[in-house]
């Protein structure tokens, strides 16, 4: 039950591509209704984290388990972990020219929430209101997946994705990058709209706090070379962004916490 | 990926795989000769001229020589006289569906053609084994001067148009299968639309064969009269044998000044039938002629729909798709002549190969020395979906007047562990994500055609993809 179990429950992971180590031994716990981050650095870690929970075929867990609601989705396929209630958005969404945005939506929301979700009016106008609070015109729905798509374009159309599949567990890998500040501030809509008030959880990848402003995440955990450093409350973001990470790195060393 | 093989099992690998006992009326023996020519010119009761011309062209069959070029390894694997080259099952052409044979309707009512006759077509024929079973066209059509008929009849009720048109575009000698065809004809459709008539619904003609080593070889003659225009649709299918059958069919359109043809192909005959086709058109001034190929079944199809555009400010259009799966080989393309000056040509080709399939595009842009200010644009996409897959391209292109304005463009790609990923990130299986970014690399095509076309090619599509995967 979600009561007892936390939404997302990463347990001693240790994660290796082509034979190095990536992760090494991270664990992190979202109990249900809770937004946490990851904040790092480039290359600490943090889309490999993103990437195993979803179960990209490339990763090789070498120790530790990932627990969605109590069960470990490690053995699951993608699509299996997403009917579940994962789901990522991607730092690098994919083209696919041809395939229509409206129809891919259809059929994902069919895939993961049953075709009851899928049919006729009830799909349309839930379509229709996730749209207009993104600021989507309802041409979009006519062009190709990812095909031409601005880098703004690219992330407003994974938070689309996100509040249409309804998640259990949300991993945004920096979705905020790259947007300016209605961007963000859309984005983070997105985000509250999936998780406050329900007990659902997510997850946000970030490399900066701007973010974390409109979202207020209930814990934020500090990446470095493969492990989790450091947790601590919202604080812990405004203090990475003044100080920086050498200065964070110092600190942790010297045997500070961040409560 | 227990689920698509449970799939595939429910469905069948190739839907249109059953087939019926055979009960025909007449069955001619295997093999060809001189005499089974005159046979079916008899049995026929065709005019002299024509049996003339099916001798004529049954000689130059014999002394042809096969191809030399394409995939001579399976043609090599042609067995002439291991084929039926005339096969009737039927003793009329039923202009109601219950004048045809139970077993005959049943089989067109399990491929859907009735249905779609009373939600989307202007009139239809069915052509099982050699011959035209059923046909209908609508009322108000025929009393605008509109003729749909099977070639047979076009013949007997119309051979002064016949005689003038038939072999015009596509001769005898043109290759060793419109020879083939041109000697032992049989069905196909003739259309005639009169001037300034515009037939808004499509046309459709369903060619089936059920026989084994059978070869069914239906000619196809559309005229459409100055300002008018047509878009003929023609579906196929067979059942799966072991053994192998022929077609070899020849369609020949002419567009007179200012005409519009559009011809609309979904090849999905079973993996045990050679497909070998000559499609032509001649477009004449500020016509327009259309070809909509897609070519999803077949052991070997070849075939090059072509247009020469000799009036001028005439444009011709050639889209096509290929699917080449285990043991398939799609060797198809298009071929454009200007001959006219302001004449303009696209061609668009997509293939895709899959479990050590192969798709090739072959291709003839011309531009002749006296055509001035041509345009011509070709577009060839190739996706490979695995490692013992194969894609290869032969462009040729003779621009023989320094005004043409050419472009040609070639790109094959491979699908990506990165977008399957990303498909599958959304609850999609691998074959299904699979099926999406093939039914999208189809999407071009497949927006040409008639909705009930697109739907059912897209689920043909989905279902190519289960079951090989993991």
């Amino acid at each position: 039950m979600s009561d007892e179990n936390p939404i997302l429950n990463i347990i001693d992971l240790q994660v290796g591509i082509d034979g190095n180590q990536i992760l090494k031994g991270i664990d992190i716990k979202i109990p249900s209704g809770e937004i946490h981050a990851i904040m790092g650095r480039n290359g600490s870690g943090k889309t490999t984290t993103a990437n195993v929970i979803m179960g990209h075929p490339s990763y090789e867990v070498e120790g530790g388990d990932v627990l969605l609601e109590g069960e470990s989705i490690l053995e699951m396929e993608p699509w299996e972990r997403s009917r579940a209630g994962v789901f990522l958005s991607f730092q690098y969404p994919q083209a696919v020219p041809g395939l229509q945005v409206g129809n891919f939506l259809r059929k994902s929301v069919g895939s993961v929430r049953g075709d009851d979700a899928a049919r006729g009016s009830t799909f349309r106008e839930e379509l229709k209101s996730a749209m207009s609070k993104l600021n989507m015109p309802p041409s979009f729905l006519s062009r190709y997946v990812n095909d031409g798509f601005s880098g703004g374009e690219k992330k407003r159309f994974e938070v689309l994705q996100m509040m249409l599949l309804r998640p259990r567990l949300a991993v945004l890998d920096e979705t905020d990058s790259g947007l300016d500040i209605d961007g963000i501030r859309t984005v983070a809509e997105g985000i509250n709209d999936v998780v406050r008030g329900t007990d659902n959880g997510a997850l946000i990848i970030t490399h900066y706090s701007r973010i974390l402003e409109h979202v207020r995440p209930d814990r934020i955990h500090v990446m470095i070379g493969g492990k989790i450093v450091t947790s601590g409350g919202p604080g812990l973001a405004t203090l990475l962004e003044e100080n920086g990470y050498d200065w964070l790195e110092q600190r942790v060393a010297e045997g500070e916490e961040f409560e | 990926m227990s689920q698509s093989n449970e799939a595939r099992e429910a469905v069948g690998d190739y839907k249109a795989g059953w087939h019926d006992p055979e009960n025909s009326t007449i069955r001619f023996d295997f093999g060809l000769s001189e005499k089974v020519v005159r046979d079916i010119s008899e049995l026929k009761n065709e005019p002299e001229w024509m049996t003339e011309m099916r001798l004529k062209a049954y000689r130059h069959f014999t002394e042809r020589p096969m191809p030399t070029w394409g995939n001579t390894e399976i043609l090599e694997g042609i067995d002439f006289d291991n084929v039926c080259y005339f096969l009737r099952s039927s003793d009329e052409t039923g202009e109601s569906w219950d004048d045809v044979p139970e077993d005959i309707r049943n089989t067109f009512e399990r491929l859907g053609i009735p249905e779609a006759e009373q939600k989307w077509l202007s009139g239809v024929t069915a052509q099982y084994e050699s011959e035209t079973v059923y046909h209908s066209i609508r009322e108000d059509l025929e009393k605008q001067g509109v003729i749909f008929l099977d070639m047979d009849s076009g013949l007997r009720e119309h051979e002064d148009i016949v005689k003038q048109y038939f072999g015009t575009v596509v001769p005898h000698s043109d290759n060793k299968f419109s020879a083939l065809n041109t000697a032992v004809w049989s069905g196909g459709s003739f259309i005639y639309v009169p001037k300034g008539v515009s037939v808004e619904m499509p046309v459709q003609a369903y060619f089936r064969i059920n026989a084994k080593n059978m070869g069914q070889f239906e000619r196809t003659l559309i005229i459409a009269d100055e300002g008018s225009s047509i878009h003929y649709v023609e579906g196929c299918t067979a059942p799966t044998y072991s053994t192998d059958s022929l077609h070899s069919a020849v369609v020949e359109l002419i567009a007179l000044p200012g005409a519009h043809i559009r011809y609309t192909t979904v090849q999905n005959w079973s993996t045990n039938v050679y497909n070998l086709v000559t499609k032509r058109g001649v477009a004449h001034e500020n016509s327009k002629i259309e070809w909509v190929d897609g070519n999803i079944g077949s052991k070997l199809t070849m075939k090059y729909p072509a247009v020469i555009l000799k009036g001028e400010g005439s444009h011709a259009e050639v889209i096509s798709v290929a699917y080449a799966g285990e043991g398939q080989h799609q060797d198809a393309g298009a071929k454009v002549h200007h001959i006219a000056s302001n004449t303009t040509s696209n061609i668009l080709s997509k293939s895709i190969s899959k479990d050590g399939g192969r798709g090739s595009y072959r291709g003839m842009a011309k531009v002749m020395p006296k055509a001035e200010n041509c345009r011509m644009n070709i577009v060839c996409d190739a996706l490979i979906l695995d490692e013992g897959s194969r894609s290869d391209t032969y462009p040729t292109m003779e621009v023989g007047n320094a005004s043409a304005h050419c472009e040609h463009e070639a790109s094959v790609s491979k699908v990506g562990d990165e977008q399957l990923f990303y498909l599958m990130s959304r609850g999609h299986t691998e074959a299904e994500a699979l099926g999406m970014i093939v039914n999208g690399f189809f999407e071009p095509f497949t927006k040409e055609l008639p909705m009930e076309y697109a739907v059912e090619l897209n689920k043909l599509m989905a279902l190519e993809m289960e079951g090989s995967i993991g």
